[in-house]
């Protein structure tokens, strides 16, 4: 419990209009971009330095609160849904950038910047920061290093983890200590690498060193329409097949485009079955020779129509459509449920026969939009509520899950585990893999403060759950069971 | 200049008591609230998430209070006529929203239930009142203006300023005080002639369009030359403007307010005034306005009376830089050798989606260079009469967009909204001349320095 003395501490160590605790405003922090989880914090802390965070989490510690830090609330995996009577510490008035050296590439960022903002600054000196999640324009990179977030364009550059070489992070004590190093090799155990993916449970970054890339001499987009998914599918297998390393590639079926062009017009064609952005990019000439390679691929393949980004302007165009159309889909059906799910590269097209077969079957629709070059599927099942749907929408949901795994692949991409996916760890990790990760969170958090009830399945959270509970698609389905 | 005393104004607290919810005439609607995926794309765009990095100050957060309200889940409170009356109506979050969620017609309906259910302090009322008793009113203005003349001229500001007397007013009067643009005593008395007939070009027949010209109530006493360059462009490229006398206000203030019923009766007797006039189009300078007449549809549309003719007429009005856009240039354009920062207003960018047709309609004046301002997207801070009730917010946002004006270096800024160009000549200190643009593509046909 909080009474007035210990919030007139938090007060004193953050000024008093960093506290919140008025019921309404508590209430606009219970949940994350997954709504289905919901919980009302005690006190939510809005703090604008190290100093300041340190001194919360070590109030935290001594009067044995939880607490749980938050970005900017995007997270689809129920990450930063807060702990009853605990306490929210939001990133978000921690929005400087630090330091840049542009000769060194590299930037120091406080923890709320967010991801599209590092690359607006670093563009003036021919420079840019490579994980592109699609939610770039508002995620922060403070939730990027928790969720280590990808994008489009890591199949050729990698996830977040590749591109943080240091942190400061504030330990569930209140202590400050620093991860990584300004080297790209540091001695010792790689600490920096275990934050990064931790999903809040081992501390608070509040400074991050990102390196940034020299943005391409040539980058070349185009966007290759098909006739059917399967096609699509076959030409992605044909690229990767070929050597070539494409920058992007990315799949949006005739649903995700009817969505994506009802948002934002970028010109995508409204006729195609399945469309493909590939993107190459590197020196001149040869990115120039893999161009045509690719052309010449997605014609073998089909392709009906093929357009060509003529400049910057009309490739950000061709992004801005990807990028929105997962959001978009909330304007062609009252409700979805997104899915995370990777298949190997090769089965992408079995996958996507089988995900239309099953759609068909259970007569809801299934909009397709995600990383095709790295096989990381995100159906989005459509359905009403309000139609009773909801219950025939999981079932599908989790059929398609399950199929991922059947092929080989993986129950998550990149959303995170979070509060979503914790009661599923045990189907994914034998018991003393999740007893190690156990015992490696405990020498971070002895105290369980740090975003507890995440990650990793809990007696109390996987036999109960928080807010207006909603069965796990795949508990419905008797592939996980909670206990 | 304005005296502090006025009286409360009667209207709002005869709802519910205090501490409940919205009631049942025309509540934000929860098919429109459960469109937003709670994805958060609209945060960065929203100005006062930027100063505030709070959440409940947030567009997704706005609208989650709406639901949780609506659905009876919270009361309506201070809290939350707070973070309400916060929001600047700039709809920058509407741009940004992928889902297409329509939080114009959300916030809409908020305003006019707290002015209906939301007993508003007595200081906050009388304020309020004050404004809506002011603004609107042309003839009213006048005077109140052309005292404001003299206050200037006769230094008493300076004395004021001088003595620290306007740092002691109320932060709110502090704001009306500073934002009292410099009139000229004669700018403040002249008028819009009824009717301007189209200047021959050899080249062209007579009138290519008949345009009703509104007038606006503020714009008339403020901005009386910016009425004056347009009705100089729109003959220039070949348009008689028709521009009725008694026009009154349009509601565009009092509507973004939640003044809903006085929105109404205003927006019945602008449309009564055109309707009868045969205009191709109705041509408006101030982007509030015009983002209000193209809404006058929606707003009447439980009017049997005049939904039709509320959707006619809204079917009509463009903003100036639309209708030229629209016109071939006619009038031979002289170069204006400049560099001009360019803010877009929030009520022509957000709220009409006109952003091109600026852009293009200055282009066509040769030699002169316009840059974007960094974080154009965002809200100067005017919005309305935002300014005035919420300072402290407006002062920051405008301090951060003045200093983003002058980082492009520019010899002049343009901008389509008055409210924007007090706002922003007031942050700059006046350093530099604040324009609309209709009064650089006039200068430029004329020939002379548009500053
Ligand atoms: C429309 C949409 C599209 C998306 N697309 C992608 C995509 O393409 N790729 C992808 O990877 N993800 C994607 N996401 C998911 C999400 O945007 C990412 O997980 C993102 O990194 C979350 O950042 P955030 O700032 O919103 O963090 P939050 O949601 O606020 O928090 C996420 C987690 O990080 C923790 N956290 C936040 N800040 C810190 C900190 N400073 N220190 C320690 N822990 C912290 C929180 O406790 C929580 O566990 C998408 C989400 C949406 C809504
Ligand atoms: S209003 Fe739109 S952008 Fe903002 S959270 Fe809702 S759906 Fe997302
Ligand atoms: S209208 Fe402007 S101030 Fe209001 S919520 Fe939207 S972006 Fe924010």
């Amino acid at each position: 419990m909080i009474d007035t003395a210990l919030r007139k501490r938090f007060e004193a160590a953050l000024g008093r209009d960093a506290v919140l605790t008025d019921p309404l405003q508590l209430r606009t922090y219970e949940c994350d971009g997954l709504t289905g989880f919901r919980e009302v914090p005690a006190l939510v802390l809005l703090p604008r330095t190290t100093e300041q965070v340190a001194a919360a989490v070590a109030l935290c510690a001594e009067a044995e609160l939880p607490f749980v830090a938050r970005g900017a609330g995007t997270g689809l995996s129920g990450g930063a849904v807060p702990v009853a009577q605990g306490v929210v510490i939001s990133l978000a008035r921690m929005r400087q950038v630090l330091e840049f050296d542009p000769d060194d590439r590299t930037m120091v960022l406080q923890p709320g910047v967010t991801n599209a903002e590092i690359s607006k600054v670093a563009a003036p000196h021919g420079l840019y920061y490579a994980p592109d999640p699609s939610s770039q324009v508002v995620c922060t990179i403070g939730g990027n290093v928790a969720e280590n977030s990808g994008g489009a364009h890591c199949v050729k550059y990698g996830f977040t983890v590749h591109h943080v070489t240091a942190l400061t992070v504030v330990l569930p004590d209140g202590s400050v200590v620093r991860l990584g190093g300004d080297a790209p090799e540091t001695a010792g155990p790689d600490l920096r690498g275990l934050f990064i993916g931790s999903e809040g449970t081992l501390g608070i970054a509040t400074e991050i060193r990102v390196r940034l890339l020299r943005t391409p001499q040539s980058v070349r987009t185009l966007v290759a329409d098909f006739p059917t998914v399967e096609a699509a599918g076959e030409a992605v297998s044909g690229i990767m097949a070929s050597g070539i390393v494409p920058a992007a590639v990315e799949m949006l079926d005739a649903l995700a485009i009817e969505a994506s062009e009802a948002a934002v017009q970028a010109g995508y064609s409204l006729d195609a079955t399945a469309a493909l952005v590939v993107e190459l990019d590197g020196m001149e000439d040869e990115c120039e020779e893999q161009f045509e390679r690719v052309v010449a691929l997605c014609r073998e393949k089909g392709t009906t129509h093929i357009r060509i980004a003529t400049d910057a302007e009309e490739r950000a165009r061709i992004w801005k459509g990807r990028k929105a159309a997962f959001a978009a889909v909330g304007r062609i059906s009252p409700d979805y449920f997104v899915q995370d799910g990777v298949v190997p590269r090769t089965r992408l097209a079995e996958a996507l026969s089988r995900i239309a077969a099953m759609s068909r079957a259970e007569g809801l629709r299934v909009a397709n939009v995600f990383h095709a070059g790295d096989g990381n599927l995100h159906p989005l099942v459509l359905f009403d509520e309000q139609a009773g749907e909801a219950e025939r929408a999981e079932r599908l949901s989790s059929e398609i899950a399950e199929m991922c795994v059947e092929l080989g692949g993986s129950l998550s991409g990149e959303h995170g585990i979070g509060l979503d996916k914790a009661c599923s760890m045990p189907k994914m990790f034998g018991e003393e893999d999740l007893a190690v990760m156990g015992r490696l969170r405990s020498s971070f958090d002895p105290g369980g403060l740090a975003n507890p009830g995440k990650v990793l399945p809990t007696p109390r959270l996987c036999g109960e759950s928080p807010g207006r509970y909603r069965p796990h698609p795949l508990e419905t389905a008797g592939v996980i069971e909670r206990w | 200049m304005i005296s502090p005393h006025g009286t409360p104004d009667p209207q709002p607290g005869q709802g519910p008591a205090q501490g409940q919810g919205f009631d049942a005439h025309d509540p934000p609607s929860p098919d429109l609230i459960s469109d937003c995926v709670h994805c958060g794309f609209c945060l960065p765009a929203c100005p006062t998430y930027a100063l505030t990095g709070e959440e409940m100050n947030s567009p997704r957060g706005r609208i989650y209070q709406m639901k949780l309200i609506g659905e009876g889940e919270a009361p309506l409170d201070a809290a939350a006529v707070g973070h309400f009356d916060n929001c600047l109506g700039c709809m920058a979050c509407v741009t940004a929203c992928p889902s297409g969620v329509q939080y114009d017609r959300l916030i809409q309906s908020v305003r006019p239930q707290i002015e209906r259910n939301w007993a508003r302090t007595r200081a906050d009322r009388a304020f309020r009142g004050l404004i809506f008793r002011l603004f609107p009113y042309p003839r009213r203005l006048r005077p109140a203006a052309a005292l404001g003349a003299l206050y200037q001229r006769l230094g008493v500001r300076r004395l004021l300023q001088r003595t620290g007397v306007t740092r002691r007013l109320p932060a709110r009067l502090r704001a009306l005080e500073a934002l009292m643009p410099d009139v000229p005593l004669r700018s403040a008395l002249r008028r819009t002639p009824a009717h301007s007939p189209a200047r021959g070009q050899a080249s062209a027949p007579a009138a290519r369009r008949t345009v009703g010209m509104v007038t606006g109530c503020v714009q008339q006493v403020f901005f009386a030359h910016v009425n004056e360059a347009t009705v100089r462009v729109l003959t220039a490229e070949g348009c008689d403007v028709v521009a009725p006398r008694e026009q009154g206000c349009c509601g565009a203030l009092s509507e973004h307010a939640g003044r809903e019923e006085e929105a109404v009766v205003r927006a019945k007797r602008l449309i009564e005034t055109f309707e009868d006039l045969e205009v191709d189009a109705v041509v408006v300078n101030v982007a509030g306005c015009g983002s209000a007449l193209k809404e006058y549809g929606r707003l009447l549309a439980g009017d049997p009376e005049f939904a039709e003719r509320a959707e006619r007429f809204a079917a009509k009005v463009r903003d100036v830089s639309e209708l030229l856009a629209e016109l071939p240039p006619l009038a031979p354009r002289h170069p204006v050798p400049a560099r001009l920062a360019h803010h877009e207003a929030c009520h022509l960018a957000h709220a009409q989606g006109v952003r091109r047709a600026p852009r293009e309609v200055l282009s066509a004046v040769p030699e002169l260079e316009v840059v974007d301002i960094p974080e154009s997207d965002m809200c100067c801070g005017s919005a309305g009469v935002y300014n005035l009730v919420q300072p402290e917010s407006a002062e920051e946002l405008g301090r951060r967009k003045a200093a983003h004006v002058r980082s492009t270096a520019p010899e002049a800024v343009v901008t389509a909204n008055p409210g924007c160009l007090l706002q922003i000549s007031r942050h700059l200190d006046s350093e530099l001349p604040v324009l609309h643009p209709v009064q650089v593509v006039d200068a430029s046909i004329r020939g002379v320095k548009p500053w």
